[in-house]
């Protein structure tokens, strides 16, 4: 039982995929400004991360070592064009705002790693509670990061004003930094720092 | 006519820089970004790949999967037909055949500069800012020969980012950092603080 929720909730803050591990930044950063982008983007990852670990560890006893990366990555991008199909489908919008990086999901080395990592040695059920995890954990990276763009770039949360802006006869001045990308890297090492504060055992030693 | 090409390529290198403006490839560009040397042979990787595999994609997209695009076979039934979803799963396909060939190609016959790049070329297929790089020139709908020099200009591009950020690590390893922030930290404060001296450049008018 104790394992389950290991392998369920260690990547969220003991083994951070995005913190500790440096794997799938680029989307991290890239979809941030908005918290509807954010939700979007965090659910596709769960989604792909859930059932390519899933798939790669049911056919891992089939799949001979010298091609497996290629078999992973082809069992990658077919969940992530299932995933980018839907949201055209339900989300337009939305899937139109954060349009390529979807589709990076592919490269993103998170879902990568965890195939190759851990879904090539352990069972399916084990695999897809790992893969939901570590989604979990890029999620909440993704989240944090969101909030804070979202709520002081543009003074909005999901769309919704809780910092009335100037612009529109309230008080609060945006700040448009924020909504700029260099924001995103500051946030993220900020980000790393706090959870270092509190886990001293992850601070690099060289 | 040669304008246009200029213009392209500028932008690619400067005002929507891969790494630092749409923060793509970052998982590669923060990993080997630790010496001068090494960040030179993955930059030189990245940009002889780029520059194959975005006009191998463009053509692909451009005869095979466009809708339409099947017209010059004749077929009215396959004229008629839209494959534009297997995009990502064809370009990955692409990218992963196009880094094995070159690996092959140096191998046999530059066996220097084999040794040089050798250990970079599996990287780059999962290196974001490759497939980035064809998922932006389907978007913007670039031609043949406009693809040649996007694909030209992010490789250069993004080299030019991974270069300028290996000197500044170097260079870090002198500094007394928090304990926290050392390491990936500061890198990420590092990268920032880069990409908001990018940002400049997103004032040029092309």
């Amino acid at each position: 039982m104790s394992s389950i929720k290991e392998t369920l909730f260690d990547p969220v803050f003991k083994n951070n995929p995005i913190a500790l591990q440096i794997l799938g930044i680029c989307s991290a950063l890239a979809v941030t400004t908005k918290m509807e982008a954010v939700i979007v983007m965090s659910l596709a990852v769960i989604f792909v991360m859930g059932f390519s670990s899933l798939i790669v560890s049911l056919i891992r006893n089939y799949v001979p070592s010298s091609i497996r990366i290629i078999v992973q990555m082809t069992v990658i991008a077919s969940m992530v064009i299932l995933a980018d199909q839907i949201l055209k489908a339900f989300v337009y919008d939305i899937s139109k705002g954060i349009s390529v990086y979807v589709g990076l999901i592919i490269t993103n080395c998170i879902v990568m790693g965890r195939a190759e990592g851990y879904a090539m040695k352990n069972g399916p059920f084990m695999s897809v509670l790992d893969g939901i995890g570590n989604g979990f954990g890029y999620s909440l990276v993704l989240i944090f990061v969101g909030v804070l763009r979202e709520v002081f770039g543009s003074g909005k949360f999901f769309g919704y004003s809780v910092l009335p802006l100037t612009s529109e006869g309230g008080w609060y001045q945006g700040n448009g930094l924020m909504l700029l990308a260099p924001s995103a890297f500051f946030l993220i090492g900020v980000f790393i720092w706090i959870l270092r504060t509190f886990k001293p055992d992850q601070v690099e030693k060289d | 006519m040669l304008e246009q090409y200029i213009s392209i390529f500028i932008k690619a290198v400067f005002v929507e820089n891969m790494a630092l403006g749409f923060f793509l490839g970052m998982c590669t560009f923060l990993a080997v970004s630790k010496q001068v040397k090494t960040s030179i042979g993955l930059g030189i990787a990245v940009i002889v790949v780029q520059t194959i595999t975005v006009p191998a994609n463009n053509l692909i997209y451009v005869y095979l999967l466009k809708p339409g695009a099947l017209a010059w076979t004749g077929n009215p039934d396959l004229a008629s037909m839209d494959l534009s979803f297997l995009g990502l799963i064809s370009y990955i396909g692409v990218i992963a055949a196009m880094v094995q060939i070159l690996e092959m190609t140096l191998d046999k016959f530059f066996p220097a500069l084999y040794g040089a790049l050798g250990i970079f070329l599996p990287l780059i297929t999962v290196n974001c800012a490759i497939l980035g790089g064809s998922l932006f020139m389907v978007e913007r709908d670039y031609n043949f020969s406009e693809s040649v020099v996007f694909g030209l200009g992010t490789g250069v591009g993004w080299a030019l980012a991974i270069m300028a950020l290996a000197g500044i690590r170097e260079k870090l390893t002198y500094s007394d950092i928090p304990e926290g922030l050392r390491g990936l930290g500061i890198t990420f404060i590092t990268v920032g603080l880069m990409s908001l001296g990018f940002l400049a450049f997103s004032g040029i008018q092309l």
